[in-house]
């Protein structure tokens, strides 16, 4: 036992986890700030109005290609898997269901999201640091913008609008290769598939995986904004702000994955 | 009128203003000189509440801008241009787009917004820019262009924060000729803010040492050329000891 007013051994790590805790809570109540000064900057339509349509062509149609190609294959290997997985065991129009319901709940939602996280986040985290490094975001302040109006509240709303859209389009479009490798591969044919796509189809998978969607557009912006506008330093602070915007969003990405199905399902 | 109230101001402990106190008179061209790091940049931020001071304040006509709500700092910040060190200009925007963009806030017409900018830009010799894009200009231009969207939108107060640092002694006098230029064509009172000492006699009505965190020596162009405060003739002298 360590003697009195001597540290003992494990001083510096409860001393570590104490300022990573402190650490975790300041940068919780720098989030809470942020959202609130989003929220003060909403009626200040009339800058982030026009400003909008732009970051919705960059975030959600600049996107696309990026989503709909990890969708196609995502279907092509679901479809390969549950044919895999229940080739006698089970009737194989099941794959129908497996991709259409894998896709609308989980894998159209997260792995766009993921994918995103990184074109999207890491955009907006760099432009948005190089802009605060090179004086950029002061010289908007001293032209009477405010930044949250100008830069932050165009891209969260485009990424919250932007996203169902985008991942809708890709799980029809994972829906389409699934069942384009289920005619050519797998000996199904299109009744089959479509029997399966219905049999355990509701309409809450639907609007589930698009709220996601819509959830994880919010937070990939409003991560990426939020780590771009306080980048210290040069080209370095730059690289670590990308960084962090991409690593947040993903962790984010999966908690909310998990809140909304343990809240929704 | 501008005036330093004892201003204090440090980053993570490290104090940068000690009590900096300065008066700027209604019209005159003031310089702040001090050696790289003194706080004369800090300074300037705090009259447009880029920084908010730790103690004491920046008075502006009567504002004390520290205690200025959002609405109160933007009123304040439409009457006051700045000019950044490095221009700070928008890469993704022209340049008669960087210029515009104040004025679209201010709520002018389209075609006053266009006058503006080409008054401006021709103030600055740069007519015939406008639709090029900042990574297509020289240092010297990137400067103007920082200039002119200043002097657009028609301030009472304009800011230069080093606005001959990186510039050959050529472009260093035309950027001094632009400063008296703007001053004699909108009447503005001015701060700026260099190390530059040519540049400070030239565009100075009164000369203001920051030294330490507060005012070594404030006077006139002539009253500084003939000082006896050693760490003053030290620095516009050039001399290292």
């Amino acid at each position: 036992m360590a003697d009195a007013g001597h540290p003992s051994y494990f001083t510096p790590v409860i001393a570590q986890i104490g300022r990573r805790a402190v650490a975790a809570i300041q940068a919780v109540g720098r989030l809470g700030h942020f959202l609130g000064d989003m929220a003060r900057a909403l009626p200040d339509v009339g800058t982030w109005g026009r400003l909008l349509i732009v970051q919705m062509r960059r975030i959600g149609v600049d996107s696309l290609p990026v989503a709909l190609f990890i969708a196609a294959f995502t279907g092509i290997v679901l479809a390969l898997q549950a044919s895999y997985t229940f080739t006698g065991t089970v009737p194989l129009y099941i794959v129908g269901a497996v991709v259409g319901k894998t896709l609308m709940l989980e894998l159209g939602p997260v792995l766009v999201g993921l994918a995103l996280a990184g074109r999207v986040g890491a955009s907006n985290a760099a432009e948005l640091g190089t802009m605060r490094v090179t004086e950029q975001v002061d010289a908007l302040e001293t032209l009477a913008y405010d930044p949250q109006s100008f830069l932050v509240i165009p891209r969260v709303l485009a990424g919250t609008v932007m996203f169902p859209f985008i991942v809708a389009l890709g799980i029809l479009v994972g829906i389409v290769t699934g069942w384009l490798t289920s005619l050519a591969l797998l000996g199904l044919s299109t009744a089959e598939f479509v029997k399966g796509l219905k049999f355990l189809y509701q309409f809450k998978d639907t609007w589930y995986g698009l709220l996601k969607s819509a959830s994880f557009g919010f937070t990939i912006t409003v991560v990426g904004c939020q780590v771009g506008l306080n980048t210290r330093g040069g080209a370095e602070g730059v690289g670590q702000a990308t960084t962090r915007a991409v690593v947040y969003s993903a962790m984010l990405i999966l908690v909310l994955d998990a809140f909304w199905a343990k809240v929704l399902l | 009128m501008i005036r330093f109230q004892d201003l204090h101001k440090a980053f993570e402990g490290k104090p940068v203003l000690t009590g900096f106190s300065l008066e700027v008179r209604d019209g005159e061209t003031m310089v702040i000189i001090g050696f790289s790091g003194s706080g004369k940049s800090v300074a300037l931020k705090h009259v447009v509440g880029l920084l908010h001071p730790d103690a004491g304040d920046v008075i502006v006509d009567d504002r004390a801008v520290s205690t200025l709500d959002r609405a109160g700092l933007t009123a304040l910040r439409r009457e006051i241009g700045y000019v950044f060190q490095f221009a700070a200009l928008f890469d993704s925007m022209s340049v008669a787009d960087n210029v515009a963009l104040g004025l679209r806030r201010r709520g002018l017409s389209d075609d006053e917004i266009d006058e503006r900018v080409r008054e401006a830009l021709a103030l600055v010799d740069l007519t015939g820019a406008g639709d090029r894009f900042p990574a297509e200009l020289s240092g010297g231009m990137r400067k103007r262009v920082g200039i002119a969207r200043a002097i657009a939108l028609q301030p009472r107060y304009i800011l230069y924060d080093e606005p001959t640092t990186g510039l050959d002694p050529v472009t260093t006098a035309i950027m001094d000729r632009l400063m008296i230029r703007t001053r004699q064509h909108l009447g503005v009172t001015g701060i700026v803010v260099t190390h530059d000492m040519k540049s400070a006699y030239s565009v100075g009505d009164r000369i203001a040492m920051l030294y330490e965190g507060r005012v070594r020596q404030v006077g006139s162009v002539a009253e500084i050329q003939e000082t006896e405060d050693p760490v003053v003739r030290q620095f516009i002298e050039g001399r290292p000891e």
